[in-house]
């Protein structure tokens, strides 16, 4: 015990004497913290349209701008032809073309049917989706006025119709803040706990001091403990900072309870330092051992359910989020920030996320043993 | 001249001799880009929703049926209250509760209107915004069907066509994107790092001390990687083509044109942080923390940048992947020319020179 604690000490200071390293540890995220909110931002309004109005009648007149009350599109201009529009389709100044054909109204009326033309830049799936369905339900509703206005309604309705109600729970602004601040929160968490474990043991072993260790009689286990838990407290300052920024700037207070959030991330912890460790086990250089990190991180991150949706993934693809801690600090992230999950709730990836720690952990030992 | 040479042939025997390294190198962006092509997607499927069935008639089932064979939804069934709604929610699962009223095909027979309730778990906005607007699209389509008797007067019907990517496959635009975030990284690291680690092992003194001019030690070392990266470009497109079936409508030769420009940015932006560091490791953090983020978030390829407030945008322009990705998405997937990338090309060229003159600047400077 003593021991660990002369290591610990030993650490700690080598850690606060290089202030570029401080720096990076506590700015870096904390400037990403702020900032990475205010860009991820997917929700879809100021959608580019050019509209293609071969009619030029009233009614072509009131849907656009009904189209453009709606608020989630930015008129880029009227073009007179189709070509010309979807040159702005070409150059990313449009996202959408809407062209009414000649005839429009007249057609409306004389035939009681008219097709309309929506064209949509589907490089980008998510605008390409929503702005589809917005423009489409706009239609829909300018289409009801028209018919208001053309037909005398009886009191009910003459045809069945579903109405469909929605509601948004959790977050019922749709406030895209909330929803993304938590998970930037994970990953800037876990980026700095790997990748600072990664890099350390790595480093004694490039500069060789790794094996003045190696001859003394510490054990193994207690060197180990000795590089963990200097980046465990770190990290989980960090994660208390995050917590209190997101409260300050975003007003994300938890729903549900520390307690939870702060057992939950401790083991979490435990599993991404692990991982570090046990990389550096494997390299022989920093460089190799960044690399290989950076190539896990990516996986992580993107795999993580943060910007896509798990769900939407190839069967392959979501075994891989299974082994995927990243995935379950996220998931856990929102479920009791944002829903109030408690302690059942979280029971499963709680689980999973132990297992692993001690899997990781356990074989970081072993393997490090072997380098001897 | 012939020095030169002997001194990249020097760095290429270097980097070749790390297999690890090497393995690492080229193993990543092709691991990557397979992984990320086929699993990003911004689609919506699979989505787990709960229909809470309080009517059990035959219009409800014949909806609920309709959910059911969409690839979208996997149902599960269940008769719940509000209360235990929010309790599946809290367990995590469920995206959506799809509530059919009592008495909802009898609302619908008699008084023509009836109400479908669609609650959604909006901790994730786009998917709770997709889900909805594809269940309303399935409910409308069950509406149209039962309508079908009779002729709705005055319809608009509007038609879409969807520009590009008509199956609105996810790897469109996550593929250039991809491409343009390890390139950049790649690059950026390998450069960054090999040069910082000759300092802190003191071997750089020694180089510098050579008749050897050092501003050619620089490059000298950032060559080997321009080749490597250039490989690597080849390899993702190959991949991109026969593995994602994605097609390269451009100029090929265009295309491989810009990628040597971004890549010669990125070695000079390695090139510049190796010259501000002094420590392997805080190279590696300020190439990876302070890198990684930002380029995922600026390039666009995940967020639209006319989204952000304006200070962010402005921000987003000094990001070099940012410009690479306009040009890789422009080349491979809208078929464009020089003609119409010329402003982005010179603004990467510009970046680079402008590196490279800071870069050697204070690179002088240390040598005084």
């Amino acid at each position: 015990m003593r021991t660990l604690r002369f290591l610990l000490r030993k650490e700690f200071r080598q850690i606060f004497r290089d202030k570029a390293i401080l720096t990076l540890i506590f700015f870096m995220p904390v400037i990403q913290f702020i900032i990475m909110p205010l860009a991820a931002d997917y929700e879809v309004r100021n959608v580019n349209l050019s509209v293609v109005d071969n009619d030029k009648s009233t009614y072509s007149q009131k849907l656009i701008s009904k189209v453009i009350a709606s608020g989630y599109f930015k008129l880029q201009g009227y073009n007179s032809s189709f070509k010309e529009a979807f040159q702005l389709i070409e150059s990313d100044k449009a996202d959408l073309i809407l062209e009414i054909p000649h005839g429009f109204e007249r057609n409306l009326i004389r035939e009681t049917k008219q097709k309309l033309f929506v064209a949509v830049n589907a490089i980008n799936g998510t605008k390409a989706n929503l702005g589809g369905a917005y423009l489409s339900t706009i239609i829909g509703n300018f289409n009801a006025d028209i018919r208001m206005q053309l037909i005398q309604q009886p009191r009910f309705s003459q045809f069945p119709v579903i109405e469909v109600v929605a509601s948004n729970w959790f977050n019922p602004v749709l406030n895209y803040k909330v929803f993304i601040v938590p998970g930037i929160l994970a990953i800037l968490v876990t980026m700095i706990g790997g990748f600072l474990t990664a890099l350390n043991i790595v480093k004694e072993k490039e500069v060789g001091t790794i094996e003045q260790i190696n001859v003394t009689p510490i054990k193994k286990h207690i060197f180990i403990l000795g590089k963990l838990i200097p980046f465990w407290v770190l990290a989980m300052i960090v994660f208390t900072i995050g917590l209190i920024l997101a409260r300050l700037i975003y007003g994300i207070v938890p729903i549900g309870s520390l307690l939870v959030l702060y057992v939950f991330i401790a083991i979490y912890l435990l599993t991404v330092l692990g991982f570090g460790l046990l990389v550096s086990t494997f390299c022989d250089t920093q460089q190799q051992a960044m690399f290989i990190m950076f190539f896990f991180m990516m996986l992580f991150i993107l795999l993580g359910g943060l910007f896509t949706s798990i769900d939407s993934m190839p069967y392959w693809a979501k075994l891989i989020t299974r082994i995927n801690p990243v995935r379950y600090m996220i998931e856990v992230m929102r479920m009791v920030i944002l829903k109030g999950s408690g302690f059942q709730d979280v029971l499963p990836q709680m689980a999973i996320v132990s297992l692993m720690a001690v899997i990781l952990n356990g074989w970081a030992i072993l393997n490090y043993k072997k380098t001897n | 001249m012939k020095q030169f040479i002997a001194f990249v042939k020097k760095e290429f025997f270097h980097v070749l001799r790390d297999r690890r390294t090497l393995l690492i190198l080229f193993g990543m962006p092709i691991a990557q880009i397979l992984i990320f092509g086929f699993a990003l997607t911004n689609e919506v499927k699979d989505s787990e929703i709960l229909v809470v069935d309080y009517a059990k008639d035959d219009a409800s089932q014949q909806i609920i049926a309709e959910i059911a064979a969409s690839r979208y939804f996997d149902i599960r069934n269940a008769a719940l209250t509000h209360k235990e709604i929010l309790s599946t929610f809290q367990k995590g699962k469920i995206k959506a509760v799809v509530v059919f009223p009592s008495d909802f095909n009898r609302d619908l027979l008699h008084n023509n209107q009836a109400q479908i309730q669609i609650i959604t778990d909006a901790t994730d906005i786009n998917t709770a915004n997709m889900i909805t607007n594809y269940l309303t699209a399935i409910i409308k389509d069950y509406q149209t069907k039962i309508n079908e008797n009779l002729t709705i007067p005055y319809q608009i019907i509007p038609e879409t066509r969807m520009l590009y990517n008509p199956q609105l496959k996810g790897a469109h635009g996550f593929v250039p994107g991809v491409m343009a975030l390890v390139l950049m990284l790649v690059s950026v690291m390998m450069t960054a790092i090999s040069i910082v680690r000759e300092k802190e092992m003191g071997t750089m003194e020694i180089l510098l001390v050579s008749p050897f001019k050092p501003v050619l030690v620089i490059f000298a070392k950032a060559f080997p990687y321009l080749i490597l990266s250039l490989i690597n470009v080849a390899a993702i497109l190959f991949l991109s083509v026969f593995a994602l079936e994605l097609p390269i409508k451009g100029s090929l030769l265009l295309l491989f044109g810009e990628s040597t420009l971004f890549i010669i940015t990125c070695l000079a932006l390695g090139i510049f942080i190796s010259i501000k560091t002094d420590s392997q490791q805080i190279a590696m953090l300020i190439s990876l923390m302070g890198m990684l983020l930002p380029t995922m978030m600026f390039s666009g390829f995940l967020f639209p940048i006319e989204n952000m407030p304006v200070p962010l945008q402005v921000i987003s322009n000094i990001i070099p992947s940012k410009w690479f990705y306009i040009i890789v998405k422009s080349i491979m997937i809208k078929g464009l020319g020089i003609a119409a990338l010329w402003k982005e090309t010179l603004i990467l060229a510009g970046m680079t020179l402008f590196l490279l003159a800071i870069s050697l600047k204070s690179f002088k400077i240390r040598l005084q």
